[in-house]
């Protein structure tokens, strides 16, 4: 496979993940906003702002709430849900001839919509945000049902989970900096709230019941194996997805990105929540975060941005 | 309608569809139908109109959802449009197209003779047949293209070859496409759509297939391959997503199962061009390239290309890689070279031409330039060195002011345009606003050149859909239509 293909159905995916956490984050605070007391709104926004990894030295004060507006439809931000889904169209675009002609088409129309609703005076923010989750989820399935799952697929799945762990590890770490080990009374709301982000409630409450814990909230985002909203679970997926690659390349370079998301995954499968939560849950998340940054660039280092003297030697 | 020959009325739902001097596919003079277009003509009366609209809309939305479009330059980057495609089948005989086939493959071969010859030993030019100056002067006269060994002598592989129908029946070649001639997939795909919609009427008439071409091309290039690749890479070249032709070139790759690559894909490595997949770099032996001459090396061409890649040339030159089609075979599709082919034939071939020329002007000939200056609302004026459309007056359509323009541009620099007598086109039934009207027509056939010459019988028919307009091109305003080769 081209270098440049696998980079575009990496990039596609990943856009796509990023709008539909976005469109998820936004609607939960939405909800959230209808119960808070009104001056408290400022920093919710932008508490809500750096768990998408907005950097708040450029949102001026009482601004947070235009800011996140702007993350929806705004065509001049380039994180906004509108530019992810514009990005991730362009990139299906690009390879249009690797793609299913059903995945291109899904694309195309969530493009479609999206450049229409914002256009349309009567717009419901809610609505909105709802299609976008909606057509993310439609295109994950059209895609495993009717593209190969060879390597094109792989990259795909690569995509989506570095996407999901690390916007997950940002959100936590935002989250509990903020309401754990404070002394004050718990919030179940807010809790409620981080579960919702991650469409992770139901499953929780079927797990550990409707009993808000921190510590089994963290565990259950954290560590669950079988949830596909945690970070473990993403792990696991970016692990399978660089093993399947590497032996469809047949390629001794493959190692090195095996091996980083191989670390990964194993630190994440023989971590124990107690431990994590008493040597500190904010360096555990980092250590996520800066996993995931290396997965990125050794799988771009391997199959897409290498230098040719060594490709050359290779051959 | 200017023009019209007084005659008896046609039965419905062909009231509007009076006949003129232009050569009409489908009625002949007599005012009945032409025996090919029987099937048709008798469909055409019996289906009710709203069959016809519910027909369209299927054709329309097939293109529609497949996304088959084309980009407008000059307006906001990546506008994409729909092509047009037309309902009715162009249908021309097996004897017909016979001679068609006889006459593109003459001039195929020798064109390619022609350009072998001009980048080694330059016979014809010594002989005096095609005047020197003319070729030099040719902007796309490549002279790094001089004495470089070509694979099998094919310079042109994949010709576009654009006939008219002159108001006689008669075909005769308006222009030849030599560089990078596109359209095939919308033939192919209009017929894919036409088999949908008219299946009875396609077994009915019997008509020939065209589905190998994909095939045809693959083959064609696979024996341009290097000498000791036996199982050669194959890849098709695009300047990329915003390219006009962007939809063929995916198209055509997913068809041969070829990789389509972008010139930031390739690398070149000690005159090898490789490419860069994720298993490392991959040797590639045959680039059937999309993109001009000028940006197809910025070491060797325009520099500040970015579409191209870097030491392609010198691969090129050293024949590790091949070129469809090779570079420098815009000098043979020139328009002021064009009046010499009839020549070209002759010289080396020792024939006649199957297929006529139009009668042209050379504007760098004073007598010549005088006399079409004088009446300039009779002729049409083309650049040289365009295609697509652009470029051109045509006189009996244009407004006096046009006229000046190009009365200047023609006298600042004659070698750059010819002129050619206003042809009527022929003219093809159409459904516009669920009406049978006739449209202008003209037909590109599809020429391969490899180790043999292969020509799918059919090609692009395209269509002026604005009433009364002879201009086909699909950045003007036209549209396709199948074309149907009987057996």
């Amino acid at each position: 496979m081209l270098s440049r293909v696998a980079e575009s159905l990496y990039w596609m995916s990943r856009y796509l993940e990023r709008a539909e956490h976005t469109a998820r984050v936004i609607k939960v605070q939405l909800n959230l906003m209808l119960e808070r007391e009104t001056e408290d709104d400022d920093r919710h926004w932008k508490r809500m702002l750096k768990s998408l990894g907005i950097d708040l030295a450029e949102v001026k004060e009482g601004e947070a709430q235009a800011v996140a507006k702007s993350l929806i439809h705004s065509t001049g931000s380039r994180s906004s849900i509108v530019s992810c889904i514009m990005a991730a169209r362009e990139n299906s675009r690009q390879v249009r001839e690797q793609v299913s002609s059903e995945m291109w088409e899904q694309l195309n129309r969530m493009f479609i919509d999206v450049n229409r609703s914002s256009a349309d005076e009567a717009w419901d923010v809610g609505d909105f945000l709802q299609a976008i989750k909606d057509g993310s989820h439609l295109f994950q399935g059209i895609t495993d049902s009717t593209m190969t799952h060879g390597e094109g697929w792989q990259f795909i799945q690569a995509g989506r989970s570095i996407e999901r762990a690390s916007s997950l590890a940002t959100l936590l770490g935002v989250h509990f900096r903020e309401f754990y080990g404070k002394g004050a009374e718990p919030e179940p709301l807010e809790w409620i709230g981080l579960l919702r982000s991650c469409t992770a409630f139901e499953a929780y409450c079927k797990a550990y019941t409707a009993d808000l814990r921190p510590d089994r909230i963290a565990e259950f985002l954290v560590l669950n194996p079988s949830f596909p909203h945690s970070i473990r679970f993403s792990a696991d997926a970016l692990e399978t997805a660089m093993k399947q690659v590497g032996a469809e390349v047949s390629s001794r370079r493959s190692a090195r990105v095996e091996r980083i998301a191989g670390r990964m995954q194993a630190t994440l499968a023989f971590g124990q929540i107690d431990e994590i939560m008493s040597s500190g849950l904010q360096a555990y998340l980092e250590t996520v975060l800066r996993q995931c940054s290396q997965a990125h660039s050794a799988l771009y280092q391997t199959y897409i941005a290498y230098p040719i003297e060594a490709a050359l030697q290779a051959s | 309608m200017a023009g019209t020959v007084t005659q008896r009325a046609l039965p419905a739902p062909f009231q509007d569809y009076g006949l003129d001097e232009a050569y009409d596919e489908m009625i002949s003079a007599d005012g009945t139908a032409r025996p090919q277009y029987e099937h048709l003509y008798q469909a055409l009366r019996e289906l009710p109109a709203s069959e016809f609209r519910r027909r369209q809309q299927i054709s329309d939305l097939s293109f529609l959802h497949q996304g088959i479009t084309f980009t407008v330059y000059g307006r906001k980057e990546g506008t994409e449009k729909i092509f047009p495609n037309d309902l009715l089948p162009r249908i021309i005989t097996n004897e017909e197209w016979t001679r068609i086939e006889k006459g593109l493959a003459q001039r195929i071969t020798a064109l390619n003779l022609f350009l072998r010859d001009l980048y080694h030993e330059g016979r014809i030019l010594n002989d005096g047949v095609v005047p020197r100056e003319l070729v030099y002067s040719c902007k796309h006269f490549r002279r790094q293209m001089r004495g470089l060994y070509v694979r099998k002598d094919a310079y042109v592989t994949v010709a576009g070859t654009d006939l008219i129908r002159m108001p006689s029946g008669e075909f005769v070649v308006l222009e030849d496409n030599l560089r990078v001639p596109s359209g095939v997939s919308y033939m192919l795909v209009s017929r894919q759509v036409m088999k949908r919609i008219f299946p009875d009427l396609f077994r009915q008439c019997g008509v020939q297939g065209i589905e190998h071409y994909s095939q045809a091309l693959l083959a064609t290039l696979r024996s341009l391959a290097p000498q000791g690749a036996s199982e050669p890479t194959i890849v098709l070249l695009t300047p990329g997503v915003y390219n006009s032709a962007y939809f063929e070139h995916a198209f055509l790759a997913r068809q041969m199962g070829i990789e389509l690559v972008e010139g930031r894909d390739l690398v070149a490595h000690d005159n090898f061009i490789y490419m860069r997949t994720t298993e490392g770099l991959r040797r590639v032996d045959v680039i059937y390239r999309r993109i001009d001459d000028d940006f197809i090396d910025p070491l060797a061409f325009r520099q500040d290309s970015s579409l191209g890649a870097p030491g392609l040339f010198n691969a090129y030159r050293a024949g590790n890689v091949s070129l469809a089609n090779a570079l420098g075979t815009g000098v043979a599709d020139d328009k002021a070279v064009y009046a010499y082919v009839p020549a070209i034939i002759k010289y080396y071939l020792g024939e006649d031409p199957v297929l006529n020329n139009v009668e042209t002007f050379q504007m760098s000939d004073p007598a010549q330039r005088h006399h079409v200056l004088e009446n300039l609302e009779k002729y049409v004026v083309k650049a040289v060195g365009e295609s697509g459309g652009y470029g051109m007056l045509i006189g009996p359509q244009s407004t006096a002011e046009q006229r000046d323009d190009f009365r200047r541009r023609v006298e600042n620099d004659p070698r750059n345009y010819i002129a050619q007598p206003t042809i009527m086109l022929s003219r093809a039934p159409c459904i516009i606003d669920g009406k049978v009207q006739p449209r202008h027509v003209d037909l590109r056939p599809y020429i391969l050149f490899g180790e043999k010459t292969t020509i799918v019988p059919g090609g692009l028919t395209r269509v002026a859909l604005k009433k009364g307009s002879l201009v086909v091109n699909s950045s003007q305003g036209g549209g396709s239509k199948d074309t149907w080769v009987l057996h």
